[in-house]
């Protein structure tokens, strides 16, 4: 009888034993699970949008591989996630957009968006992922009223359309301060109106007088009928619109010799692209969301402004950008990259991908990133970016007579002082 | 006021020349076989890409580039006419009219698939010229002279050359010309070959100053409807006419009132004239 016991004990903790090491060999517990998170978006790699909008698609697809390349973002629960792009050409069209938003979400499963480029396409694809209870962030698209709209997981990347231009008259009182006349031509879409209403409105407050204010249809290829309305003497001409409208504005503006103390335009002038004008290029400056040249974005900076630090630093994005793709990244591509910066810290933050927990995330977030600060605005505009601003660069030509596009405002980051457009 | 005036007008007319041309091509057509062209537009977006072509990858100077465009312009009117239009030809208009705008779709599905819709400009600066209180660029200048000395050349082939006096005669009367012994068929491919012809040395000449897209022929094939209407559907030369009096109000009414008003004027006045005169100003011949 004593014996028979022994052995049940001794059979018992066998197989306790044997149950233990193979418990503890379990896949589960031997490798962490890997789980693919989709980012879907639609791209203009076509149409109108499509300098600006590749650019931004070629910023997300470096996070894309960077995050993967270092292991993903690891969840509480050792789940490491990896991301995954899925993404259409929209053709830079509204219709296309609502269309493909739905495809994305519905039959590719994609767990969160990032918006097309553009204010009016990223309006279109907003209603979308509201209705699917989809976080998206809009990168490439400034206008305001997208965040007026009661929307509550729509955020916003970039710096919002009515402080996007405000800083030209800052500078124009600081280049002359006997300056009075503003001509304000503007492409008639959603973000460039918002824009120059904010403008003029500043513009006005300052006492300027707006002496021309006129819109111009979207893919208008002659602007003789409005440079001709510029009345003469007039000390800035300010407004365009997006990269292709902008460009030939700004050729027209110089074979038309327009004289002029400055020339500030929207979109075109920050992009690399925008020196194939050559001497047309001159002295037009722009306001840009990001610039390689502002290195001030730095851990050092955030410790002083006493906010989190988070992703690579400027020299560090622009070099894996120009080895990957073999030319400097623009403001538009920076856009992208933070794009998916922000969604990962949030995932990160809320350790999990569940779009109630990610968004609390996102409204609690302000920290300094390469691209700049990050903050959003949870009241009245859900989602409209506080925390970020913009700076202002112009085409100058350097000692050798080659162009260079110079970081003229705001003073802080400026690496060159502001010079005139073309007074003769 | 009259500042702003004098350089909005003169840009204006110099805008028209070359609307002009590209009337031309759309005038003749209907002048000679009675047919409304709608690939007349995607024909203009052709020309402009065979500049641009020609340009960048043979590195040719986008006027001499111009000879090469108008050959081409011709022989692809002379497929397009024996591919779609010949055999429809005496079919009721909306016949050729549907027949035209397949060729239209095809042209734009193609050149959308080939070029994409992203703009393409043609990159020849020759600055500008100050003449006055006038500041032209070069470009558009020499697209003025261009579309002179195609006009010029039009109207020497028309009226003292064998084949341009049969084009007149098949356009007057086909079986009367017929019976002369006019082959009407080479001479209607002809026809329809010169009208796409001036369609893309027009797309050239515009490509020269401004960016374009393969959708760009569009609002020129709109802008020509309204030209030969003003100027007298199947009147080349009045055709020209048209298209300074069209280029003209273009620089007339920005100066008055916002430039997005200039579509809703031009097109008031072609229904006006529609109503009122519908041979034309010129009348039609």
């Amino acid at each position: 009888m004593k014996r028979q016991s022994l052995s049940l004990i001794v059979g018992l903790a066998a197989l306790a034993l044997i149950f233990t090491v193979f418990t503890s060999l379990s896949p589960s517990a031997a490798a962490p699970e890997t789980k693919t998170v989709v980012i879907g978006f639609t791209a203009s790699q076509t149409g109108k949008l499509n300098v600006e909008g590749m650019r931004q698609i070629n910023g997300v697809n470096l996070w894309i591989e960077q995050v993967n390349a270092a292991g993903g973002v690891k969840l509480p629960d050792g789940t490491a996630l990896k991301f995954a792009a899925k993404f259409y050409d929209d053709e830079s069209k509204k219709e296309r957009v609502q269309e493909l938003y739905t495809k994305l979400i519905s039959a590719d499963k994609a767990d969160f968006l990032i918006s097309p480029y553009s204010s009016g396409l990223a309006d279109a694809a907003a209603v979308i992922a509201q209705q699917y209870n989809k976080i998206m962030i809009t990168a490439g698209a400034a206008s305001d009223s997208t965040y007026k709209k009661g929307y509550t997981l729509i955020y916003q990347a970039y710096t919002p359309a009515s402080r996007y231009l405000t800083g030209a008259i800052d500078i124009l009182a600081k280049l002359d301060p006997k300056a009075k006349k503003v001509a304000i031509v503007y492409e008639k879409d959603k973000f460039s109106t918002d824009v120059v209403n904010a403008l003029k409105a500043y513009a006005e407050g300052k006492g300027y007088q707006v002496v021309l204010f006129e819109g111009y249809e979207p893919g208008t290829t002659d602007f003789a009928p409005f440079i001709n309305k510029i009345p003469a003497g007039v000390d800035a001409v300010m407004g365009g619109g997006h990269f292709a409208d902008t460009t030939t504005f700004a050729r027209q503006l110089y074979e038309k010799k327009v004289l002029t103390k400055m020339v500030a335009l929207l979109v075109a002038p920050p992009e690399p692209k925008f020196a194939e004008l050559g001497e047309a290029a001159v002295g037009v400056i722009g306001p840009s969301q990001w610039e390689s040249l502002a290195t001030t974005y730095s851990p050092e900076t955030a410790k002083k402004l006493n906010i989190e630090w988070f992703g690579p630093g400027v020299g560090e994005f622009t070099a894996a950008y120009k080895s990957k793709y073999n030319e400097d990244p623009s403001y538009h591509s920076a856009g992208g990259y933070v794009a998916g910066l922000l969604l990962q810290q949030a995932i990160a933050k809320s350790g999990s991908i569940d779009t109630a927990k990610v968004k609390t995330s996102l409204d609690a977030m302000n920290m300094l990133t390469f691209y700049g600060q990050i903050k959003f605005d949870t009241e009245k505009a859900h989602g409209l970016q506080i925390g970020h601003e913009m700076i202002y660069t112009q085409w100058q030509k350097d000692d050798k007579g080659k162009l260079t596009n110079q970081l003229v405002w705001p003073e802080a980051f400026k690496t060159a002082g502001v010079n005139v457009y073309r007074t003769k | 006021m009259l500042a702003q005036l004098l350089p909005s007008l003169t840009d204006g007319l110099l805008l028209g020349f070359v609307y002009g041309v590209a009337a031309m091509g759309l005038s003749l057509i209907w002048g000679v076989m009675t047919v409304i062209n709608l690939s007349h537009g995607p024909v203009i977006a052709l020309g402009m890409f065979a500049t641009y072509l020609l340009f960048t990858h043979l590195g040719l100077n986008p006027y001499l580039g111009l000879v090469a465009v108008a050959a081409l312009g011709m022989l692809m009117g002379f497929v397009i006419y024996g591919v779609a239009v010949h055999r429809v030809l005496n079919a009721p208009h909306l016949s050729t009219l549907l027949a035209t705008f397949a060729v239209n779709m095809i042209i734009i599905g193609l050149g959308t698939a080939a070029f994409t819709t992203s703009p393409h400009n043609i990159d020849f600066p020759l600055g500008s010229w100050e003449i006055g209180p006038l500041t032209l660029p070069a470009t558009r200048l020499l697209a003025t002279l261009g579309a002179v000395v195609i006009t010029g050349a039009l109207y020497l082939f028309l009226y003292f050359t064998r084949p341009g006096k049969a084009i007149r005669a098949v356009a007057n009367n086909r079986r009367a010309a017929e019976l002369m012994g006019i082959p009407s068929s080479w001479i209607l491919a002809l026809s329809f070959g010169l009208g796409t012809m001036l369609a893309a040395v027009s797309g050239g000449l515009i490509a020269t100053f401004f960016p374009f897209t393969i959708l760009s022929g569009g609002p020129y094939e709109l802008k020509s409807f309204v030209i030969c209407v003003l100027g007298g559907l199947g009147n080349p030369l009045g055709a020209l006419l048209g298209g300074l009096l069209l280029g003209g109000l273009e620089g007339l009414i920005p100066t008055f009132m916002p430039v997005s008003w200039v579509p809703v004027v031009e097109f008031g006045l072609f229904v006006l004239v529609l109503l009122v005169r519908p041979r034309g100003l010129l009348g039609a011949k």
